[in-house]
Parts: C-alpha cells; sequence; structure tokens
C-alpha cells in the first residue's frame, strides 16, 4: 500500500503475520478521510445515545449527590459531601449493600453450576438436544416482573392453596407463610429459585457455546494417556478449557446480582419488606418514592458505581479477565 | 507494527472501552434521571388519578373529563403504587396538571403545588373543618377534598356469635378474639401484608397523632412500644392471616372467608353487603392502653393543582368546574360506584345510600373516632415510622431502638421542611 499516512501504517501493521501481500480492497470512500467519516458514521449514533443518556446524568447525578435536592431535580443548596455522608451512616443503605453480599454469595454459584451441569447434560445428551437447548432456555424470555408475581402469587402463595402450600398439605404439613417474615428466612428460597429459573438457560447457552469449541482430541489425547473419563476428565480437561467462558459468567453474574431491583421489589411487598432491600431497591425507595430525595439517593447510586468498578478491577486482576486475547 | 499504530489503535479502542465500562456502570447504579418538562401549548389539561378498584369509576372519570367545555381534558389512570408514581411523575415532561393526592408538605416546600384558596372561598363551609385542615400548609389551602373514606374493621357476626366474642374494645381483646376465631381453615385476623394501612390506626390507636400542635414528634411513648410488642406476638401466633395475595384495600380474603375479622374500608359495603347480606358489622381499631383511643382512620383523596401545569389558572378553573361547581358529579363518584362519604356536607346530607345500615354506622364512626391525615407529615416521614413498625412486628427488632432510630430521621427531615 502506498501511502505515507499513520493510518495506513496502522492497517498495514494489522496485517496477519505470514499472510500474502495484500490485495487492494475497493473502498467507497478511499483515503484517510473517508476512513475517519466512517469510524464516526459507525461509532457517532453510539457515542451520542451513550452521552445523552448516559454521561449527562451521571453528571447529573453527581451535581445532585452534593446538593440538596429533595424534590427537585435542579437544586440550589450545595450540601458538600454531607449527602455521601448521610448514605454512608445510614444502617438502611448499609444493610440493603450486605443484603446483596448474601445475595450474590448464594446465586452467583448456585448459578453457575446449575447452569455448567445443565450444558454439560445437554451437551452430551444423543437425542431431542435441541428441543432441551430451547426448554431451559426459554425462561430467559420471561419478564423479571412477570416472573416474579407467578412466584409470589402462586407457586409461594402464603394461603392454603398456593402450589408449595399445596404440596406440603399432602404430607400433612401445615402451609408457610413464606413471605410474611424473616423468621425462617423463606424470601431467599422464594427470590433466588425465581432468579435461577430466570437465568440459568442464559448461562447455559454460553457453556454450551464454549464446550462445543473443546478439541474432540484433547479428549482423545487423554484418553489414550489413560485418563477416565468423567470427573477426571472434566476435571483436568473441560474445566481449564472453559476458564475464560467461566470467568466471563462469574463477572456476568455477579453484575446482575448487583442489578438486582424486579425480583426483591415485587416480591417482598414493593419494596416495604425492610429485611430484603438490595442496593437499587433502597436508592428507588430514596429518590423515586414519594421521599424524593435525589441528593441521598444519588449519592447512594455513585458509590454504588464506585464499588461496582472497585469489584470488576479487582475480579479482573484475580481472574485475568479480559488477558486471555493477549497472551 | 509500528509504535505510532499500536498507539493509536488502543487510543481508540482503549476510549470505546472505557466509555462503554463507565456506561455500563451507570446504567447499574441506575443513574438515570428524566430531566425536566418541555413546554406546551393550548387548553389542554392532563388529569391524573390513582386505579379505583371499583367497576365504571374509569368510565365515569372519563365523562366528566369530556363533558368540560373549556379545555381538552384527559385522564392518566395510575394502576399499582400510585403515590411512587405520581412523586417521580411530578419532576418530569409527563407531569399532570391536575391530581390527586393526600396532603403532604413536601409538595408545598417543593413548590410543586399551588394555593387553591381563591377557587374554595366561597364554599369553603360547606367542607369538613377537618378536611380543610387536613389540606392547608402555613395558613394557605392548597387541596380540595373529593371523597373521605372511612377505615375500619369488618367482622362476621356469625362467627362472633359462634365463638363467643364480643366486637372488641381494646388492643388486647382484639388479640384475644384474633386466637378464638382461628379454627381451622379461617384464621382469626387480616391486617395485610406490609403492615402499610394498619400502621396508621395502630399508632394512633396509643394516643397521640404522628406530631403535636407544634410539629414535633409525639407518637414515641411507652404505650406505643408495648404495643409494636404486643402486635408481634399477635404476628408470629397462628391467629393472623398471613400470606394473602392481597393487600387490606381489597376485601376479597373476607369475602372468601379466609378471616374472621379485616381492617378495610367504607369503599368494601356494596360488595361484602351482596356476599354476606346481614352477617357482618364493622369496628373501630380498638384503643391501646390507658392512654390510648379507639381509631377509625379519615383516608380519602383531595385534588390537586400542579405548580407547573401549562397553564395554572386554567386547571384551577377545571378544578373549580369538577369538584366545586358539578355537585351531580360529586354525588355520582361518591355513592354509585362503591360507597365514599362525599366531602361536600351539602351533598353528603342527601346521601340516602348512607342513612341506613352499616353505612350509617360507618358514617357515625368517621364523625365520632375519624381521626385525619396531617399535612406536615409527610410521605416520606410515613416511610420511615412503617420502617420502624415492620421492623418491630415483622423483623422482631427491638421496639424501642427501632423508634429511636426513625425519631432521628424524622428530626432530620423535620427540620429540613421547616
Amino acid at each position: 500500500m502506498a501511502t505515507t499516512t499513520p493510518t495506513h501504517s496502522a492497517a498495514k501493521g494489522r496485517a496477519p503475520r505470514g499472510a500474502a501481500p495484500a490485495r487492494r480492497r475497493p473502498r467507497g470512500l478511499g483515503g484517510s478521510r473517508g476512513r475517519t467519516l466512517n469510524f464516526w458514521l459507525f461509532t457517532g449514533p453510539f457515542l451520542i445515545g451513550l452521552i445523552v443518556f448516559v454521561y449527562v446524568p451521571i453528571g447529573w447525578s453527581l451535581w445532585l449527590s452534593l446538593h440538596n435536592a429533595q424534590g427537585t431535580v435542579t437544586p440550589t443548596e450545595f450540601v458538600g459531601l454531607g449527602n455521601y455522608a448521610d448514605m454512608l451512616g445510614d444502617g438502611d443503605f448499609v444493610d440493603s449493600l450486605v443484603n446483596f453480599t448474601i445475595f450474590a454469595a448464594i446465586i452467583v454459584p448456585i448459578t453457575y453450576a446449575l447452569s455448567l451441569t445443565l450444558a454439560l447434560l445437554v451437551h452430551r445428551i444423543r437425542f431431542m438436544k435441541a428441543f432441551f437447548r430451547s426448554v431451559f432456555f426459554l425462561p430467559t424470555a420471561c419478564s423479571f416482573v412477570v416472573a416474579s408475581l407467578v412466584w409470589k402469587m402462586s407457586l409461594f402463595n402464603g394461603l392454603r392453596y398456593g402450589m408449595m402450600n399445596t404440596v406440603l398439605g399432602w404430607f400433612g404439613i401445615d402451609s408457610v407463610a413464606w413471605l410474611a417474615s424473616p423468621h425462617p428466612p423463606w424470601y431467599w428460597l422464594v427470590i433466588c429459585s425465581a432468579r435461577l429459573w430466570l437465568q440459568c438457560g442464559f448461562y447455559m447457552i454460553l457453556f454450551l457455546a464454549a464446550l462445543q469449541n473443546i478439541p474432540r482430541e484433547l479428549y482423545e489425547a487423554a484418553a489414550v494417556d489413560g485418563a477416565k473419563s468423567g470427573w477426571q476428565t472434566f476435571r483436568h480437561i473441560t474445566l481449564p478449557q472453559l476458564r475464560a467462558t467461566s470467568v466471563a459468567v462469574v463477572l456476568l453474574l455477579l453484575i446482575a446480582a448487583y442489578q438486582a431491583f424486579d425480583e426483591f421489589y415485587n416480591i417482598l411487598d414493593e419494596g416495604r419488606a425492610t429485611w430484603g432491600r438490595p442496593p437499587l431497591v433502597d436508592l428507588y425507595l430514596q429518590a423515586l418514592g414519594a421521599n424524593q430525595d435525589y441528593g441521598h439517593a444519588s449519592a447512594g447510586a455513585l458509590i454504588l458505581a464506585l464499588l461496582i468498578a472497585l469489584v470488576t478491577l479487582a475480579q479482573g486482576r484475580f481472574l485475568g479477565f479480559g488477558r486471555g486475547d493477549e497472551k | 507494527m509500528s509504535n505510532i499504530s499500536r498507539g493509536r489503535d488502543w487510543d481508540r479502542r482503549g476510549v470505546l472501552r472505557a466509555m462503554g465500562g463507565v456506561a455500563a456502570l451507570g446504567g447499574l447504579a441506575a443513574c438515570g434521571s428524566n430531566t425536566g418538562r418541555s413546554g406546551g401549548g393550548g387548553k389542554s389539561i392532563k388529569q391524573m388519578y390513582h386505579a379505583y378498584g371499583e367497576q365504571g369509576t374509569q368510565q365515569a372519570a372519563k365523562k366528566f373529563a369530556d363533558a368540560y367545555g373549556k379545555a381538552k381534558v384527559t385522564i392518566e389512570w395510575v394502576p399499582g403504587e400510585y403515590e411512587s408514581k405520581l412523586a417521580t411523575t411530578l419532576l418530569g415532561s409527563g407531569a399532570p396538571d391536575v391530581f390527586e393526592y393526600h396532603p403532604d408538605l413536601q409538595l408545598v416546600r417543593s413548590r410543586q403545588i399551588v394555593p387553591l384558596d381563591d377557587i374554595i372561598a366561597d364554599v369553603k363551609d360547606d367542607f369538613l373543618p377537618e378536611d380543610i385542615t387536613a389540606n392547608s400548609v402555613d395558613g394557605k389551602i392548597y387541596g380540595i377534598r373529593m371523597i373521605d373514606d372511612p377505615q375500619f374493621f369488618f367482622y362476621r357476626k356469625s362467627l362472633f356469635e359462634k365463638a363467643g366474642v364480643k366486637p372488641p374494645a381494646t388492643f388486647d381483646e382484639l388479640i384475644d378474639a384474633a386466637h378464638k376465631l382461628t379454627s381451622g381453615k379461617v384464621k382469626g385476623l387480616y391486617i395485610g401484608q406490609n403492615l402499610k394501612t394498619i400502621s396508621k390506626p395502630l399508632v394512633w390507636s396509643t394516643g397521640p397523632h404522628y406530631l403535636d400542635a407544634d410539629h414535633r414528634i409525639a407518637y414515641h411513648t411507652d404505650n406505643l412500644v408495648e404495643t409494636l410488642t404486643k402486635a408481634r406476638e399477635l404476628y408470629k401466633s397462628k391467629s393472623l392471616l398471613l400470606g394473602a395475595p392481597t393487600e387490606v384495600w381489597d376485601p376479597a380474603s373476607f369475602l372468601q372467608g379466609l378471616c374472621a375479622i379485616q381492617w378495610c374500608g367504607i369503599w368494601a359495603i356494596p360488595a361484602i353487603q351482596k356476599a354476606f347480606g346481614d352477617d357482618f358489622g364493622i369496628f373501630p381499631f380498638p384503643k391501646s392502653g390507658a392512654e390510648g383511643r379507639q381509631v377509625v382512620y379519615n383516608g380519602g383523596w383531595s385534588t390537586y393543582v400542579s405548580a407547573k401545569a401549562k397553564d395554572v389558572d386554567a386547571a384551577k378553573e377545571f378544578v373549580k368546574w369538577l369538584w366545586i361547581d358539578q355537585k351531580k358529579y360529586q354525588q355520582e363518584w361518591a355513592l354509585d360506584y362503591g360507597f365514599h362519604i362525599p366531602a361536600r356536607k351539602s351533598i353528603a346530607a342527601g346521601a340516602d345510600k348512607l342513612k341506613s345500615g352499616v353505612a350509617a354506622e360507618a358514617v357515625e364512626l368517621f364523625n365520632t373516632h375519624g381521626v385525619f391525615d396531617d399535612p406536615y407529615w409527610t410521605e416520606g416521614m410515613f416511610n420511615i415510622l412503617l420502617d420502624a413498625v415492620v421492623n418491630s412486628v415483622r423483623d422482631n427488632k427491638n421496639p424501642e431502638a427501632e423508634l429511636d432510630s426513625a425519631d432521628k430521621k424524622i428530626e432530620r427531615a423535620l427540620k429540613k421542611l421547616g
């Protein structure tokens, strides 16, 4: 390519090693200006959306978090870091972070294990593979709100005619008001089972794709070397080969746990059950409920964003997420 | 690969990746917000109602709106958590011009509603003084009462007779009645799952209102601590209906025979009468402790004009037309779709449906034991105290400590609102 522009040098530099001399590709818009135009043409709408719908609100939240913004989104009374101090000293918000930690500690490993198990089963099955793949994936298409209401009003209805209570009744066990009180904490069973049903199928598909990418030769070589099929092969071949997918799944699960809102809000009395409020429900009640306290809620949202960033960075550091391509 | 090209490559990717990352964080932290109100012209008015449960109410609201000749009135009918949706909507571009709500100091201090003294002045004496006071802040009237909805306990007379129980006059008697009336598949008492509705009469039955005349905390008494402790014991017993799919505003649990006593309101009388004939009665929330009092919560709805209305005067004119001039519509709204007490004395006086049977008893309870909302007690303060009640009763936490914690937050809120 006879050109001296750095852009073209870059294009040349990215050509695969050992490849034949690149053929000149026809281009609608030639030269660096054309490439620049293409770049902005494709990224422009995304960037505009990003700025308008994400960066402006984040900036606005930062501004609100430094003001007394009760009942207004255009406050005038500057309070410095007071809202941040209030939120960190507020038992409810700190409790909600603890709730999230408990929720994540339960839901992440269980979803991971269940998705992987489903993927292994569907991967090995010899008949109706497409059917089972679809059946397990289908719940992903269901709304969290709809599923929450079905769980609350039908499956785990506290009355005697709720499905679970009907089953318990067959064995002569009294009805259980699953969501009435946190003692015993039956609400975790309701919330976690709803979430597992909703998201296991999605992560199963991710694992399934990864399983299909493991070369058969590895298993054949292991068999020749005397490895037994089953746990030994799974432990030493399948699991290491799934490392990149596993790291991504754990990261996605953690983020999804941080995002938990719909099922907690809908299953636990529109956020009125004080013991099961994840951070977003607490912030929702602060800002978007009748309280209208956008200052404190924005401070809480930014603390939460910072926490997510720290957790993501720490996870990247320990598990090596994103480094796979460079090795 | 030259250093220059590598550097440029990573710059561009790096920037996009970083932006995407921050974007994801932003989404995760739910920092989004609606950013103001676009202007609009013409005589159009947007009116917001919560979704009334009675059949025909939505059509009636639309009929009233269509009948107004001076502007095009559109109705927004909001199911679910009305208070939260309204609070959020009031700040955005979809804010209603006219809406129904409860008296709340927060709306006044945030300058979200306008005074309506000029349109109510001529008929002020036709409203109950308590309804006027409940809608007044700093001497100005901000809301016009549409309907009064007293709330009390409904009970099955036949079940009471069978168990040898009389309508309880004290909280201890109520707990005792709940135990005695529980048998087989019928629970003695239903006070709701989230305690949102029952928390008001529960607190007021101990004696004081939330705040005293000087707008200082009055609810926190030893009697309330003791009452919450008793309520916890009741909650733990097998005598309370728990896990019902609808809250106490809906008489479904009572109608399905799941409980012998249920907290509900005057609006449910027609449905209950239809199901049980004369086999039901009502009684107020019994008094708790020596300093306590019997309580009927005088709920209801008032109408307000948004300070951000496209044309505040046009919105006020519509409110005057519907809720002051159109007595026929006001009567229809109160009496034709479930029972409510008309806010206007002159209409209530002619409400024949409320002059006999249980409905007449309800009006009597409203007049003798009725407690009205305090506009200086905001929805935010209510939620703080509700959390303390929920923690004490449902979560077995120490009521004294919970009330102490609520006191601090509420005092901060009171100070902020002035």
